[in-house]
């Protein structure tokens, strides 16, 4: 990704059922919400796709960008890369057979496990290893964490492991084992079912990690339909041939590793795991002043329990992680030869493939990019946030008063958005209003859709 | 800009606040992010020492394009043998402060490390004046 290119985001707020009620713009963890004319907005510079938002929205009016499944029908073969997750999305009345034979159904040829990659990564080296300048060494897997430390902490990139995720190295492996075969990779669509919004919006960046290794992202909440679907049309006593399909190949420890410390409890030295990012942000903080001692490796996620906590998910996290971790204990703890050799084989042309490009800082929060200015919006932001009430009430449509404050030194809104000041002291506010500016020229850099949407 | 912040003595559990503080406001201000380091662990240093070692302070930061100096002053009782407080590993803490984690005797030797300048007034029973001056043009300026 070249410098400061935008993110690709999958979020959208649909503004005929968005009321402006301010949950969204309060849980936001990048302040990245404002409500306009009473609907939110969401600036896209500082979104990080974590989908806090989606998640506390009482109006359902905030969507992730689907895309059509009809695409994989573009390609022969057609590559299921799941979430270990997946089975969790289910109760125990579904077996793994099933669940594969769903997945044949819906109209994939091959599947496999996005966190078998964890396994083709332990088979190619003795360990997990990473590719970090720095300490402690940060995992990469969260898509809105590392679009966090691009945008808050930019002094921490170096610490980023620059490994491919499991999910990138699966997709990678699924394809290079069909061209092995003799397959042309034209013919081969690989797809992943993906749990939130971040890594759909990963999938869809262009230049990013994954392009080229997969071809699209299918929200895991539409499989999950297509497969019940298909569930409710079968026939009673319907029964699954054991031998009918082959079950991915996975082992336990790997199985585990979307959920909180899944990932860690295969890492080397003292780790941590923090999840939901919230928590993640506050423990970020003390790794950016160097105030924690001898940690060799940081899981974090933006959701809590991990990727079951996913916006997409459909089952509750909790049951959803108690299922995983039911079936992990089934699973072999370690690879058994005859996969290991296949892994093996095909080392020539996975092992160079193993790492994505260095990650770059955004630059979204500052207040201005000259030092010079920033420093005189921000001398500003001090005199407007000693005027304003200080309640952070957010009906002037930004989340705090200093959020506010700051909205008006870089000339995207006015004073004249506080209500409580209207109430309170009208003529002061207008004499605040002449000082601070009234017109809100820069409002437009925030894409407003020019029509309002009438109300269903 | 001129921003000033009061540091209680033996308040340990809110040590670091004030560097908290300033580095969201460096950070604002898109300052380099190895000269925000820089700072904030010399900063912090600082700020525990007025926790740790006196009667209480003030940290005052004068943020200019160029340079960044702050100033920590505190009101005693002073540091008799400063060259011995410079020492590496050298501490007065209590077994008390050193149980929470600090005194470690890094404090005024990170701070020399960190800063492009430090000039250090003190004496016994005399209050002590730490100011750091931090250099913009001291950072690469490429993207880290």
């Amino acid at each position: 990704m070249s410098h400061d290119e935008p993110f690709h985001h999958t979020l959208t707020i649909r503004k005929d059922l968005c009321q402006g009620c301010t949950h969204c713009m309060k849980r936001c963890p990048t302040e990245a919400i404002r409500i306009i004319g009473g609907k939110a907005h969401v600036d896209p510079e500082r979104c990080i796709d974590c989908g806090q938002c989606m998640g506390v929205c009482p109006h359902n009016a905030i969507v992730i960008e689907q895309s059509d499944f009809q695409q994989i029908f573009q390609f022969q073969y057609r590559i299921a890369i799941i979430p270990t997750l997946l089975i969790g999305q289910f109760e125990d009345s579904i077996t793994e057979l099933e669940m594969i034979d769903a997945l044949h159904a819906i109209g994939f040829t091959h599947i496999h496990y996005a966190e078998f990659g964890v396994d083709i990564l332990k088979t190619l080296g003795n360990k997990i290893s990473v590719y970090a300048d720095a300490h402690p060494v940060v995992s990469s897997y969260c898509p809105a964490v590392v679009r966090l430390i691009q945008l808050r902490y930019p002094s921490l990139l170096p610490n980023v492991n620059l490994m491919r995720t499991p999910a990138q190295i699966a997709a990678l492996y699924a394809r290079v084992k069909l061209i092995d075969q003799g397959i042309p990779s034209q013919e081969i669509g690989v797809f992943y079912v993906t749990p939130c919004a971040a890594k759909y919006a990963q999938i869809m960046t262009p230049g990013s990690a994954t392009s080229g290794l997969i071809q699209g992202g299918l929200n895991l909440d539409s499989v999950f339909n297509l497969m019940q679907s298909y569930f409710a049309q079968r026939p009673r006593h319907y029964k699954v041939s054991p031998t009918k399909w082959e079950i991915p190949i996975i082992t336990g420890p790997a199985f585990l590793w979307s959920l909180t410390k899944g990932e860690s409890a295969m890492m080397q030295g003292r780790t941590l795991s923090i999840d939901e990012v919230h928590n993640v942000i506050e423990f970020l903080e003390l790794v950016e002043d160097e105030r924690h001692e001898n940690l060799d490796f940081l899981e974090l996620r933006a959701c809590d329990t991990g990727c079951t906590g996913g916006v997409l998910t459909p089952r509750n996290r909790f049951l959803a992680t108690e299922r995983i971790k039911h079936h992990a204990a089934t699973l072999p703890k370690i690879l058994d030869e005859t996969h290991r050799a296949q892994i093996l084989a095909l080392s020539d042309k996975l092992i160079h493939n193993l790492k994505i490009d260095r990650i770059v800082a955004k630059h979204s929060l500052q207040l201005d990019q000259d030092v010079t200015v920033a420093i005189k919006k921000l001398e500003q932001v001090k005199r407007i946030t000693a005027a304003l009430p200080g309640i952070d009430c957010g009906l002037c449509g930004s989340p705090t008063c200093r959020a506010l404050a700051e909205d008006i030194a870089r000339g995207n809104a006015s004073i004249r958005r506080c209500v409580v000041l209207k109430v309170t002291d009208p003529k002061g506010l207008n004499h605040l209003a002449k000082i601070w500016g009234e017109a809100v020229q820069k409002e437009a850099r925030i894409p407003i859709e020019q029509q309002p949407t009438p109300e269903v | 800009m001129h921003i000033s912040y009061q540091v209680q003595a033996g308040d340990f559990s809110n040590a670091g606040n004030v560097s908290s503080n300033i580095k969201k406001i460096l950070k604002q201000l898109n300052f380099h992010p190895s000269l925000i380091k820089r700072i904030i662990i010399a900063l912090y240093e600082a700020e525990v020492n007025v926790v740790a070692h006196s009667y209480g302070g003030e940290v005052v930061c004068n943020i200019a394009p160029d340079t960044v100096i702050i100033v920590v002053t505190d009101t005693g009782p002073g540091i008799p043998d400063l060259s011995l407080a410079m020492t590496e590993g050298w501490s007065t803490a209590t077994a008390e402060v050193r149980e929470m984690g600090f005194g470690a005797g890094m404090g005024l030797a990170n701070i020399r490390k960190n800063a492009d300048e430090l000039t250090i007034d003190t004496g016994a029973n005399q209050p002590t004046s730490i100011t750091m001056h931090f250099s913009v043009s001291t950072e690469v300026k490429n993207e880290p």
